[in-house]
């Protein structure tokens, strides 16, 4: 042995919670392989890729990556741009709202590569891959396995030295599959070492196909945690005297000697109507046809097979055959009725399992099924058993209590078998239900669906990436771009094509109808980046920037939302919430009725800030007046009250004011009480005895707003609030968003750092909302007609060091929170109570206590209301506002250092 | 069509699903604990209503026995204890917004007042603190008044008030914030929280893709509205108790004159049209980040003007006129009139009647939207 091994393993454990997934792994896997990584579904495969790829916290044990330690943290940044590694799931790194080309190149800055070497490398991969014709389709649109060649391209943007496949050709049609295993090739004959020598890439793949496997260099076969052999193919067979890998991996597993041989009964058709019947059913999105005019009869309890490349349409006609999707034209009959017509009780009669995982994965393996069985009305007893034999048959009965979201690929698409078939019925439609299924639980499963068509009578319509078992299907039909190539048993088309498989029939048809490109011989001899890894690159934060950018600008409603609703908020509060009271509603009892008691109450009557209810009868009326919220104070004048004032008799007017809203109260009883102090000193009421004047004069200034109009104070508070709440919300979701959607792993894997990865996805949020501050800065001059009386340069400082803030406010709550739900709570609640209760908006600063002023001193708001106010209002400038500033200042950093502590480069 | 009964089976299964993924997000349910706790209470402290700590300083150019007597007499808990400052620094002092009042006592002011000559005090207002400005003007004038008759008093006999005003406060004598501000506090973090969950539930079926799996299968679009509504309404409404229970009444010991029973009533329904609030912008929004953005759209102002947080009597007549049309301004109704006066069904059957149509009518229009988009 010339080269040192490029992965080492030393007794790796590792656990979720009690589960043991790894159980003392030791093993050298040499360099410069193709190394394939086979077991049953749930064995740990991919928990090993991803320590070794190091986007996991290593627990126990020890891994070496390229000859160093992987749980160093300095060793993990050096390695890393010689790592490339593409998790299992359908793009699941990827990024829906960006184009093909767009992904790459975001990977192609994640490396640190010039705009130059970037661009020759995207272009050549994507020809290289076949992706070029489809460079400006967004992701979103592209079918799953166009979606796993675009991770490829993704993962191969800087010529890896190790490249870690999670199932990579899970779900990709045999042509691609081709082209794809040909790329990878390609890659290693033409990849160069660090010093630029010629130095073959490592390539480790976990792979559920097995004839994948038998063409690997070395193979290891795991089952429960640990390893059960290792070898080269031909070593492994000749061990287990078995003729092929998937023999000799059955042979290897406690289970698999005593797998039974699948034997299919011959299907003989009833001679009934078809179960479905399709003409000329078509499907257009925008000008482009993804269904044309396709026809197909399936009859009662025919096995039929769907195959074709990816994105040819398969997905669409069988959604179209559910209902989910509506045909632009043509005819679907599902039982002899119409799709649509036949509604709900057609529904019942119909198992569908969707290519994506799409049961609840925050449910149980048990509560998924139950939930299921609900919803399809079985009876309780009949649910129970149900769910039992299902959980039997597909070996989900150690799991029924882990949650789907932990499920490895394999036994996910089991459970959402097993919902599929719950209430059994009458026809099942499925797409790709085995892709990424292990072969023993394939046979299984293949067991089943025979029972249920050759026993039951059950129509099973599905699509199928495996040839093995398109040749099991009773009749094929083969598609492409929308069309049908061929349909007959797959006999009568290994026949009509000359061919001797069916791989070769299904190749040699697509390659007539064009589909096929020919891989480019060459790898274009890309300029090698030498491999660098500055602590901070500009390049890297810059890809999440121009990322977001791009996002952002696929969606407009965001967009217009983000810039048009603190416009309209601004609106609605600055116009809306005023401190001038008026229009309160009072009534009176007048007991006396004289001159002097109507004299009284006209003081209040004629205040514009007083509407008159209907006098009051008794006591009793104006107890519930009050109670129900009539009228917010009552004025009582007790009988006799004119006479005693001209006697010189004391007397007394009773009020009652409503005290539910303080505030309210409070002015109410200003009011009244000036009401009452100019009826005494009403000369016509004083009468005969002259007042002594007052000793003194008190002069109230109100400064800065002489009329105490509370627009002025409230349109710069309603701009601070506006300029916290909508930045911290946008930019919360957006790393949650990552976290949930699961393109986080780039952060995990790639050479990006965290404060790369913060600040880039900061920066756009910054500026959108500083143009939101300048729209509402205009706002405020043109439709509320409030000056700015001081310096713009000072307020506009403030306004930007105030929205980093606030961003970065978001950022932190988005660093702790797991679901989109939770951020999305967390940054309003958080925001919210602090911004209008406790920042001085409604009560100075200065007068709030406990908790509310911890949390006041530790919001950024507190410190940019006065910069705000004080530059609109009180006419000041820069000087004046520095110390704020300062205070504000030092928001940013803190939080960005916060949100680092809090957000892991690697997963739990 | 499918028997009422298995609907309603459907609605209820499809509800508890709901309940176990929230339960599930340990965050989110930190974070409820949290606004029905903590933020209550520091709300409750907030003292936001009332004059309460109010920044005040003095001035004192004449350093006489009344200027004396005059800078001593602004007490706690309606002021912060008066800070001594110079008359030079008083226009810088309110600039930078250390005080809220500074008054003025100018020199030779005791020897004028004495002698009859009438000088003037004058009281520097921070208008910008628009509610503590207004109130605490008013006090403070009251204050020197009385301190100034006091002072004369020595000399003169006082004169008895012919005709007396007598204020008394119903329902919360004291005026205490922290009565009201406790219960706002609950409704404004209902608001949010139901139209957050309500939404946020719909917007991530679809992220998931789990929205299409449901629609396969004999269920309506009905049941998977109607089950989301209920199952977050119900958690917001126990949510709600217990705040009330152990936080407003226990913690905080505020009394609570009238039925709680008939305020949870009006709290379920108006959970019903906030829900479906949710539901309707989920429609709408197509993203998790649209649903946010929507969100502070509709949840801001129904907060804000709903009469729980500056009084509606003090909005433009159109606005006040406008927010009748919001369930959200009947329940704060409620929850005063029930709540704090005390008031039973026969009070408040009006703003039951109009938080049941209006939120029907918002039920039935969610309901409708999320069929015609979930085909």
């Amino acid at each position: 042995m010339t080269a040192p091994p490029v992965v080492r393993l030393r007794d790796l454990r590792h656990d979720y919670g009690r589960t043991r997934a790894l159980d003392g792994l030791s093993l050298d896997i040499p360099a410069g392989l193709m190394v394939g990584l086979v077991g049953p579904d749930g064995v740990g495969k991919s928990t090993l890729l991803a320590l070794i790829a190091g986007a996991k916290i290593l627990q126990d044990g020890g891994v070496e990556v390229l000859g160093g330690d992987i749980a160093l943290k300095k060793w993990r940044g050096e390695i890393c741009p010689r790592i490339a590694y593409m998790p299992q799931g359908l793009g699941k790194n990827l990024y829906p709202d960006l184009t093909v080309e767009e992904n790459i190149s975001f990977f192609s800055r994640l490396y640190g590569q010039s705009a130059a070497e970037g661009a020759t490398r995207v272009a050549g991969l994507m020809r290289d891959i076949g992706l070029a014709p489809f460079a400006k389709r967004l992701c979103s649109q592209l079918s799953g396995g166009m979606k796993q060649k675009l991770g490829l391209c993704c993962a191969l943007i800087h010529d890896p030295a190790l490249l870690i496949l999670d199932e990579p050709t899970t779900g990709v049609d045999p042509l691609s599959r081709r082209q794809f295993w040909e790329l990878v090739e390609n890659m290693r004959a033409t990849a160069l070492g660090p010093d630029g020598a010629a130095a073959a890439m490592s390539v480790i793949v976990a792979t559920a196909y097995m004839e994948e496997a038998q063409r690997f260099d070395f193979l290891i076969v795991m089952n429960e945690g640990r390893i059960l052999a290792t070898g080269a193919p031909r070593e492994i067979m000749a061990a287990t005297s078995a003729q092929t890998i998937e023999d000799a991996f059955v042979a290897l597993l406690p289970n698999g000697a005593a797998r039974p041989k699948l034997i299919i009964p011959p299907w003989k058709t009833d001679g009934g109507p078809p179960v479905i019947s399709a003409r000329g059913l078509t499907k257009t999105f925008g000008a482009f046809t993804a269904v044309d005019h396709v026809d197909l009869d399936i009859a009662r309890g025919e096995i039929f097979g769907f195959l074709g490349s990816n994105g040819c349409g398969k997905t669409t006609t069988m959604k179209m055959l559910t209902g989910l999707l509506e045909a632009s034209s043509g005819s679907a009959l599902l039982f002899g009725q119409s799709v649509q017509a036949g509604g709900i009780e057609a529904r019942r009669r119909v198992g569908y399992m969707s290519q994506g995982f799409s049961l609840y994965s925050e449910l149980s393996v048990r509560q998924n099924l139950d939930l299921h069985a609900r919803l399809f009305a079985l009876a309780p007893q009949v649910a129970r058993e149900k769910v039992a034999e299902l959980m039997a048959r597909f070996g989900l009965e150690d799991y029924g209590d882990a949650l789907a979201a932990d499920l490895p690929l394999g036994l996910r698409q089991r459970l959402s078998l097993a919902v599929a078939l719950v209430h059994g019925p009458d026809l099942l439609i499925l797409d790709e239900p085995t892709s990424g299924v292990d072969p023993l639980a394939r046979d299984e499963f293949w067991a089943l669906l025979i029972d249920l068509s050759r026993d039951r009578g059950v129509t099973i319509f599905m699509s199928t990436h495996f040839m093995n078992e398109a040749a099991r299907c009773d009749r094929i039909s083969l598609m492409d771009s929308g069309k049908i190539l061929a349909t007959g048993t797959p006999a009568e088309i290994v026949a009509a094509q000359g061919a001797n498989t069916l791989e070769d029939a299904f190749i040699s048809l697509l390659e007539q109808a064009g589909a096929a490109r020919p891989p480019s011989a060459a790898r274009l001899a890309a300029p090698k980046t030498p491999p660098k890894n500055p602590a901070f690159s500009l390049r890297r934060m810059m890809a999440y920037t121009i990322r977001e950018v791009l996002e952002l600008s696929r969606d407009p409603i965001r967009l217009s939302y983000a810039i048009l609703g603190p416009a309209l908020l601004l609106l609605l509060l600055g116009f809306g919430i005023t401190t001038d009271v008026n229009s309160l509603t009072f009534a009176a009892l007048d007991r006396d009725n004289s001159f002097y008691s109507r004299a009284y109450l006209s003081e209040v009557r004629g205040s514009s800030y007083f509407l008159e209810q209907p006098e009051i009868i008794d006591g009793r009326d104006l107890i519930d007046r009050m109670k129900g919220g009539k009228v917010s104070a009552t004025i009582e004048i007790p009988p006799g009250f004119g006479r005693d004032i001209k006697k010189g008799e004391p007397t007394e007017v009773s009020v009652w004011i409503d005290g539910a809203m303080p505030f309210r109260a409070e002015t109410i009883h200003g009011y009244l009480t000036s009401a009452h102090q100019q009826f005494i000193n009403d000369p016509a009421i004083r009468g005969l005895k002259p007042a002594a004047p007052a000793a003194a004069a008190i002069a109230t200034r109100f400064r800065y707003n002489q009329s105490f109009d509370s627009i002025y104070a409230m349109v710069p508070g309603s701009i601070a609030l506006q300029l916290a709440l909508m930045p911290a919300i946008l930019m919360a979701l957006a790393i949650v968003r990552e976290k949930e959607l699961g393109s986080i792993t780039n952060l995990y894997v790639t050479p990006v750092t965290r404060l790369e990865f913060l600040l880039g996805k900061q920066l756009p949020y910054i500026v959108l909302a500083f143009a939101d501050f300048l729209v509402m800065f205009l706002m405020a001059l043109y439709i509320f007609n409030v000056p700015l009386k001081g310096g713009f340069s000072a307020l506009a400082l403030g306004a930007l060091v105030y929205v980093a803030a606030t961003t970065g406010f978001g950022m932190v709550i988005s660093a702790f929170t797991k679901t989109q739900i939770a951020a999305l709570f967390g940054a309003t609640i958080l925001t919210i109570l602090p911004a209008t209760m406790f920042s001085g908006m409604s009560t100075p600063a200065a007068s709030i206590t406990g908790f509310g002023r911890i949390m006041g001193q530790a919001f950024p708001m507190t410190y940019f209301l006065p910069i705000c106010v004080g530059a609109f209002t009180k006419g000041l400038h820069f000087a004046d506002l520095a110390g704020h500033l300062a205070k504000l200042a030092l928001f940013f950093p803190v939080l960005v250092g916060l949100s680092l502590l809090l957000l892991r480069k690697q997963e739990k | 069509m499918q028997s009422a009964m298995q609907t309603w089976l459907n609605i209820f299964w499809l509800g508890t699903k709901e309940l176990r993924s929230f339960l599930r997000d340990y965050v989110l349910l930190g974070l409820v604990l949290y606004s029905f706790s903590m933020a209550i209470l520091a709300q409750a402290q907030s003292h936001g209503q009332e004059l309460y700590n109010a920044a005040i300083a003095v001035a004192d150019e004449d350093g006489s026995e009344l200027s004396g007597r005059l800078a001593r007499v602004f007490l706690p808990p309606y002021f912060l204890p008066a800070q001594n400052v110079s008359a030079g620094e008083i226009d810088r002092l309110m600039d930078i917004g250390a005080f809220t009042f500074i008054l003025d006592i100018p020199p030779n002011f005791e020897r004028d007042f004495l002698g009859g000559r009438r000088p003037t005090l004058q009281v520097n207002v921070d208008a910008t603190a628009m509610l503590q400005a207004g109130i605490g003007a008013g006090y403070i004038q009251q204050i020197l008044s009385d301190e100034m008759a006091k002072f004369s008093t020595r000399q003169d006999r006082p004169e008895p008030a012919a005709i007396a005003q007598n204020v008394r406060i119903a329902f919360n004598p004291n005026l205490v914030t922290a009565w009201f501000s406790s219960v706002m506090g609950i409704i404004s973090s209902t608001t949010m929280l139901a139209i957050i969950l309500a939404g946020a539930a719909v917007v991530r079926e679809r992220e998931h893709g789990t929205v299409e799996h449901l629609l396969v299968m004999p269920v309506t679009p009905f049941e998977i509205a109607f089950a989301k509504i209920w199952a977050n309404s119900l958690i917001i409404l126990v949510a709600v108790a217990l705040s009330l229970t152990f936080v407003v009444r226990g913690l905080l010991a505020i009394p609570i004159a009238g039925s709680v029973p008939l305020f949870l009533c009006g709290a379920a329904f108006y959970l019903f049209f906030a829900t479906s609030v949710g539901v309707f912008l989920a429609t709408i929004a197509r993203t998790m980040p649209q649903l946010g953005l929507l969100y502070l759209l509709v949840a801001v102002p129904l907060n804000l003007l709903s009469g729980g947080n500056t009084p509606l009597e003090s909005m433009p007549p159109l606005l006040r006129n406008l927010m009748q049309l919001s369930p959200a301004t009947h329940f704060v109704a409620v929850a005063q009139a029930v709540l704090y006066r005390g008031a039973g069904f026969d009070l408040v059957w009006p703003h039951f009647l109009a938080m049941t149509a209006i939120g029907g009518l918002f039920l039935a229009l969610s309901i409708w939207r999320f069929r015609s988009v979930s085909g």
